[in-house]
């Protein structure tokens, strides 16, 4: 099954997320923050895509993306905001920083679903 | 209040006869999560009521009728749906069309059933992002939809944040969308390119354009046989011949017409037109289509 992570502080929504993922084929490994998601991508298979909070607490979503965006070995991973944040600024922001998608809560299966057949990422 | 019997069976004859939508007594929970709210913003106190008034005006035309008839049309729709039907307008349907009428330099693409205008809005952006080379051509989307709250919303082109959550690729989203309070307002240079209108796809058609594209997605699937052969028989004569039509990914032409021939392109298809009925050597290019009466639906 194809890998997936989901970086969220609440645990309520890494648990919706998870679940969607799972409805989608994806096995997903779950991180609290930023800080907590490199530490477990270093220790684990390289995943095909990460789902990624903004604003949580020790690292936020957008710096992050960035930090995981300098690392050569996930150029090829997928990364899809999913965030509060609804502003059009933060979303240029976060494409500029490298983000393929960006989805504004609240959120459905099926907008994720739409949101990763765009992507080409859609059920596994 | 459940429906009698009785009722449920003029409404469903009002329905059908207005919008040609079949409705079975298995859909008496759709018309009651339909109507409810009808009734509470006409003020009766229960789709019984409601019925009542109906039974005394009952046509389109009437308030309350082309609130019922609104109601029970379904309005699903996101941006770029299914993604493969603007895959395939992209790689092979625009292309061909810009090599067939390149002295031409008209392009009319009709999105049929356009509820809110994401589709509408989707071929916009097809258009905008990879055609540069049209900017010169005259393009028209025409938006038709039996409901005038959904042609209107297709004319202002504001979405909610559910709205351009669904579909939406967010490159997209800042280049063509301004955020106006908690909605999204889709920029002049898209709403420029679509018109929309009223139509009821199983009555009476207007004159419309002759059409190199119709997206007519996931609507026969609510209409009988034959009122699905007279539609696609009509489309047929508004298409240009050889244009292309787009059915949703459970629809076919198959045993209700056999005016298209069903083309693969990629890992999806579509259907080309035959030919269909020419118009007088006299007509110019950008024509109307003659009316042509319904079949089998009075009204």
């Amino acid at each position: 099954m194809a890998l997936a992570m989901v970086i969220d502080d609440s645990s309520a929504t890494r648990m919706i997320l998870a679940r969607i993922l799972g409805e989608l084929g994806y096995t997903v490994e779950k991180a609290e923050n930023g800080a907590d998601a490199l530490h477990k991508l270093s220790k684990m298979s390289r995943p095909e895509l990460i789902l990624i909070d903004w604003n949580m607490p020790v690292m936020n979503g957008y710096e992050f993306l960035v930090k995981a965006r300098s690392m050569p070995e996930y150029d090829n991973v997928t990364m899809m905001m999913v965030t509060t944040e609804t502003e059009i600024e933060q979303v240029l922001k976060a494409l500029e920083a490298g983000a393929n998608e960006y989805v504004m809560k609240p959120f459905t299966k099926d907008i994720i679903d739409e949101k990763l057949s765009l992507l080409g990422l859609g059920a596994r | 209040m459940a429906l009698s019997a009785n009722d449920f069976t003029f409404l469903a004859n009002f329905v059908k006869n207005s919008t040609a939508i079949v409705l079975t007594p298995d859909k008496d929970y759709l018309v009651e999560s339909r109507l409810n709210p009808v009734a509470r913003r006409v003020g009766v106190a229960s789709i019984t009521d409601l019925v009542s008034k109906l039974r005394a005006n009952p046509t389109i035309n009437s308030e309350v009728g082309s609130m019922v008839a609104e109601a029970m049309t379904t309005n699903e729709t996101y941006f770029f749906r299914d993604v493969k039907p603007f895959d395939v307008l992209k790689s092979e349907l625009i292309p061909k069309i810009i090599e067939r009428k390149g002295a031409d330099r008209t392009l009319n693409i009709w999105s049929a059933a356009c509820s809110s205008g994401q589709e509408a809005y989707s071929i916009a952006m097809v258009i905008k992002e990879h055609f540069p080379m049209l900017s010169s051509w005259r393009i028209r989307i025409v938006g038709t939809d039996i409901s005038r709250a959904m042609v209107e919303r297709t004319k202002e082109g504001i979405f909610s944040q559910i709205e351009i959550n669904r579909g939406l690729p967010a490159p997209l989203l800042v280049k063509y969308f301004t955020k106006a309070g908690s909605e999204w307002k889709i920029k002049s240079d898209l709403t420029s390119m679509v018109e929309a209108s009223v139509m009821n796809l199983a009555g009476n058609w207007p004159m419309l354009p002759r059409m190199d594209i119709v997206f007519l997605r996931n609507v026969l699937i609510y209409f009988d046989l034959q009122t699905k052969r007279a539609i696609l028989e009509k489309v047929n004569k508004v298409l240009v011949p050889g244009g292309a039509l787009l059915l949703g990914g459970s629809e076919t032409t198959m045993n209700v017409s056999n005016d298209f021939d069903r083309i693969t392109s990629g890992n999806t298809f579509y259907y080309r037109s035959k030919g269909g009925p020419q118009l007088p050597p006299s007509t110019p290019p950008v024509s109307r289509v003659p009316y042509v009466a319904p079949r089998g639906n009075a009204f």
